[in-house]
């Protein structure tokens, strides 16, 4: 499948019509409603909060937040930042609650310091892996954007980033940018590969709320099993090759040489172990 | 742009930010329009404390609303149907249709279309500024 990414920059791509049929296609309206369904449940607010939408396109995303029930803690307030100008014409026309902004992201977050309860991002922030002039960087942005986005959230708060990685690269790269900036990160993934896999971003930002770490969000959920992938690498770490001069790296080169069919001594107890000094 | 947003957004040119006077972000020929929207009192106690309200003191005064209490309101005051009310037209009805933001320690003037502000920095401002000195 090609990918938009790979074809033109966002507010170049994303003109009057591709717009007009990236929010007319039925298809694409059912998989944007589900994915802010399920960034919502993962935000888990309780009360109408103030919002951050990146990326929110034609607002098919802040529709639903505008529109969540009472008893689920909306309808929520909600902020959209879009690079495409068509994009936010279409959500003119539709007449969304949320206010606009037309603003590239990986410029930064222009708000205050603790302004919103949470951010949420529907397939936008692989975008940001590509630089468009000589001028800017992948890194550089996803650094400006992801610092900005924790500044702007407030303590306790949560930011859930749906996005496409073009490959592995792209997906340690965002998330590395997001732990960099302060985020407590951890990826979930919905129908694991399959063709129609969904990556999410789960970002936390320090401080109440959350009982210890960021495996804590997918608490009491249903079908969601933990893959921590911290212990792996400690394990890792652990059983990696034996430092130079203990007693498995000299045996490791013993075994080698004997191999080669070269004279070497015997084994013992006292092999590898250092000649302490007598007296 | 409803006026609780301009409560929030700063400058985006990254020297600005830590600057005082980047924040507010003064309105200029602003042209004002009112729409309608659902009452929620328990959201505007939830976002009350967030707001900076000497900045919104600045905000209502260029935008020729009629001055704002001193202080906050706290406590009990938040009990109060009418000035959640009052709160809620002023945060969330009123609405900035066109006109410029202008940031205190730049100048840099960001236009408000049909409701939306334009936030793009040429990409000098979006990065770095480098100064030649003569």
């Amino acid at each position: 499948m090609s990918r938009p990414e790979d074809i033109l920059p966002p507010d170049l791509f994303y003109n009057d019509n591709e717009s007009r049929k990236y929010t007319t296609s039925s298809r694409i309206r059912n998989i944007q409603a589900d994915m802010t369904h399920r960034a919502l449940e993962l935000l888990d607010l309780k009360s109408p909060s103030f919002i951050l939408d990146i990326g929110c396109g034609s607002g098919l995303s802040g529709e639903i937040l505008s529109q969540e029930e009472p008893e689920h803690g909306g309808p929520h307030t909600w902020v959209g930042m879009d690079v495409s100008p068509s994009m936010l014409d279409v959500a003119l026309q539709r007449e969304v609650e949320g206010d606009l902004f037309l603003a590239d992201i990986g410029q930064g977050v222009p708000f205050r310091p603790g302004s919103f309860d949470a951010a949420i991002s529907i397939s936008a922030i692989q975008w940001l892996c590509n630089a468009e002039t000589s001028d800017v960087s992948p890194e550089g942005r996803l650094k400006r954007f992801f610092e900005g986005l924790y500044a702007s959230l407030r303590r306790g708060g949560r930011a859930v980033c749906q996005f496409y990685p073009k490959n592995d690269i792209q997906r340690s790269m965002i998330s590395q940018a997001a732990i960099k900036a302060g985020f407590g990160a951890g990826m979930l993934e919905d129908d694991p590969g399959t063709k129609n896999a969904k990556l999410y971003l789960v970002l936390t930002v320090g401080g109440g709320g959350l009982q210890g770490d960021i495996t804590g969000v997918v608490n009491g959920m249903d079908d969601v099993s933990v893959l921590d992938a911290r212990r792996k690498a400690a394990e890792i770490n652990k059983g990696r090759a034996p430092r130079k001069g203990d007693r498995a790296w000299i045996m490791k080169k013993k075994d080698q040489q004997e191999k080669k069919g070269k004279v070497v001594k015997l084994n013992s107890k006292y092999t590898g172990r250092k000649r302490r000094i007598v007296f | 742009m409803k006026v609780i947003t301009a409560n929030f957004v700063t400058c985006a040119v990254k020297e600005c930010k830590t600057t005082a006077t980047s924040f507010p972000l003064h309105f200029h020929d602003a042209e004002l329009e009112l729409q309608e929207v659902d009452f929620q009192p328990e959201f505007i106690r939830n976002v009350i404390p967030r707001i900076d309200w000497e900045g919104l003191r600045t905000t209502a005064n260029e935008l020729g609303f009629p001055s704002l209490p001193e202080t906050k309101p706290e406590g009990d005051e938040l009990t109060n149907e009418q000035t959640l009310k009052d709160l809620h037209r002023l945060l969330l009805e009123t609405q900035v249709m066109e006109g410029k933001l202008v940031c205190g320690t730049c100048g840099h003037a960001y236009a408000i279309k049909e409701g939306i502000a334009n936030f793009l920095l040429p990409s000098h401002l979006g990065k770095f500024r480098i100064e030649f000195r003569s």
